[in-house]
């Protein structure tokens, strides 16, 4: 490799790195500036989980189903950052004229969608790290993780796959045009059902389960479960090294399949000429 | 040296679903070749779906050509999109630039980073360009607390924050009121004076802005070029006709009277606001001819207010060259 060659490739990773962080930068700004998810996406999604507890409290169900359930609770911030902040956003980008900015601009769409990504986790992470500690207080729940460094490495792997398939919906819902709106909906509620948010997903049944590992949160959930409760004596859905190397490989499929669901949506916005055009 | 824009036989259709079994083809660039060189302010002239957007898509690589090829600063649009992208700008009318909870500065550094401009760089630009844009003291003002006027001299800052090369403006001006518009454009002529070897390429449907602005005018109407010069020469194509303004009461009907007088070339008309006056627009053989037609006038009941000779203007020119008003042109689009 020549120098010049060298030089290209440093100045496009550069470019690329500095894309990721101001994108990024802008959530990161967000969660100072606007604090008042602090009330609404803190103490609501407790409130709302903890009718789960008193549920399960009131059939006197095992310790760690109240752990399970905080814990659910808590990811629930990350889908819905995941829909309407990752997969709507490019749809919205186009609607107030802003995407057009960003198509013709020399750093790529995945630097962009990479850069949402990041600050949405860490703007998730605020808001579900608050949600899981008061829960956890309130509820006096006790825990035990089996293995710390197994336990990140699903939530992180979770993360990944989960934005990883926001991305991929970005250019999917851009294609769908209006619709999108709807695709949110529709995607929300059933997802906490399917993907086991407030129960162990195992519950519905193994067919069930194994079709929900398709949304990345069933097999993490399932996974963060096992480690923070290992003497549970209810049978979660597979093993934790399993699910671990499912949830990698669904991180590479949903990349993968965002990278090329951008260049198929930019090629047929090029071609049709809607990428640009507001309303269609 | 190769020009800086280039279009050989351009041409792009767009494919438009009339039900679910019909599809209709618009032909929205027909044609078009052009030549624009390093350091010229060319601007695009035409009404609203002359073409005038599709053509800057293509050459900001957001649009592929039908037919037909592109260069822009002697890359190909469609098989040199990526180093395109590196050399060029755009500003559209209309449009909202980065975020509202963002200061005008962070949003001017973001962009500066989509583009991998290090940070000393990005500094050093964005105080330049805002006390280029008079947004000085709105630096740590949200993007969402500014007037539209101030969201578009931000636009136009964000815009330039690369350096471009070739600048595209898109209607830069549209929707703005009169003193931010003129702001713009003391933003572009100031731009341009101080980077003589960059090249804007300025597309608006109000001719007095393009008269102001451009060193040459392409003339565009339903995707083709009719003409394409300097103002001056421009103009000087249709100085020959002695042209007349008349603002009078007058009744529906005149206008065809008028057309039919021996000697008057083209009458076009525009309803004057807040009044029920009319200004006559005409173009004439010679000077003599305008007694014939005041005389048809106060003949068929219209009160005249006012009689002027005046210079040609772009419109003139376009009238010229298409046969209809602007307005007129855009209402035969539609139908």
């Amino acid at each position: 490799m020549n120098l010049l060659e060298s030089l290209k490739i440093h100045s496009s990773i550069e470019l690329h790195l500095r894309t990721i962080w101001a994108r990024a930068y802008v959530r990161f700004m967000a969660t100072f500036r606007e604090t008042s998810w602090a009330l609404v996406e803190t103490l609501l999604p407790v409130l709302g989980l903890s009718a789960y507890v008193f549920i399960y409290r009131a059939m006197r169900a095992a310790p760690e189903f109240t752990g399970y359930v905080i814990l659910g609770g808590a990811m629930t911030a990350y889908w819905m950052n995941v829909l309407w902040s990752m997969a709507s956003q490019f749809y919205w980008e186009k609607m107030n004229g802003q995407l057009e900015i960003f198509l013709l601009m020399p750093s790529s769409r995945m630097a962009i969608l990479l850069g949402m990504a990041l600050g949405g986790m860490f703007m998730s992470t605020l808001r579900a790290g608050s949600a899981f500690f008061i829960g956890l207080l309130i509820f006096r729940v006790k825990f035990s993780l089996e293995s710390p460094f197994l336990f990140i490495l699903a939530f992180l792997l979770t993360l990944t796959a989960l934005y990883g398939l926001g991305m991929a919906f970005a250019s999917l819902y851009l294609l769908w045009g209006r619709e999108a709106w709807h695709l949110s909906n529709l995607f929300q509620e059933p997802i906490y059902l399917l993907s086991g948010f407030y129960f162990p997903v195992r519950a519905l049944g193994v067919i069930v389960a194994a079709f929900a590992s398709i949304i990345p949160a069933t097999l993490g959930l399932d996974a963060m479960r096992q480690l923070m409760f290992p003497s549970t004596l209810y049978p979660l859905f597979l093993s934790v090294e399993y699910e671990i190397l499912i949830l990698g490989a669904l991180s590479i499929l949903f990349l993968g399949l965002a990278s090329k669901a951008l260049r198929t949506m930019e090629y047929l916005g090029k071609t049709t000429g809607t990428l640009s055009l507001r309303l269609q | 040296m190769f020009p800086s824009i280039q279009t050989v036989h351009l041409k792009r259709f767009y494919t438009k679903r009339r039900s679910k079994r019909e599809k209709e083809t618009i032909k929205a660039l027909d044609e078009v070749s052009l030549e624009i060189q390093p350091g010229e302010l060319f601007g695009l002239l035409g009404p609203n779906g002359a073409g005038k957007t599709t053509l800057i898509k293509i050459l900001t690589t957001l649009l592929l050509p039908s037919e037909g090829q592109a260069f822009v600063d002697g890359l190909d649009v469609v098989k040199q999109a990526a180093l395109i992208r590196h050399r060029i700008n755009m500003v559209s009318g209309g449009e909202h630039a980065g975020y509202g909870i963002l200061t005008v500065r962070e949003t001017l550094w973001m962009f500066s980073q989509f583009y991998g401009i290090s940070y000393a760089v990005a500094k050093k630009r964005i105080d330049e360009l805002l006390a280029l844009v008079e947004l000085k003291e709105e630096e740590k003002t949200r993007v969402n607390r500014l007037s539209t006027g101030m969201r578009q001299k931000l636009n136009f800052a964000r815009g330039f924050i690369n350096d471009p090369k070739i600048v595209f403006l898109d209607e830069p001006t549209l929707g703005l009121d009169v003193t931010s518009a003129m702001a713009c454009r003391k933003f572009i002529k100031r731009w341009i004076a101080e980077h003589p070897e960059k090249t804007v390429l300025f597309t608006t449907h109000y001719m007095a802005e393009a008269d102001e602005l451009c060193d040459r005018i392409a003339i565009i109407s339903h995707g083709k070029i009719l003409s394409c010069d300097t103002p001056a020469n421009l103009k000087r194509g249709v100085q020959k006709e002695a042209l007349f303004e008349i603002e009078a009461f007058t009744p529906d009907s005149l206008m065809e009277q008028l057309s039919e007088i021996q000697g008057v070339l083209r009458v076009s008309s525009h309803r004057q606001p807040h009044s029920s006056d009319t200004l006559l627009r005409l173009s004439l053989q010679e000077d003599a001819v305008i007694a014939r037609v005041l005389e048809r006038i106060t003949a068929m009941g219209g009160q005249i207010r006012l009689l002027r000779k005046t210079e040609p203007t772009l419109e003139d020119v376009f009238v010229s060259i298409v046969g209809r008003t602007f307005e007129e042109d855009e209402s035969v689009r539609e139908s």
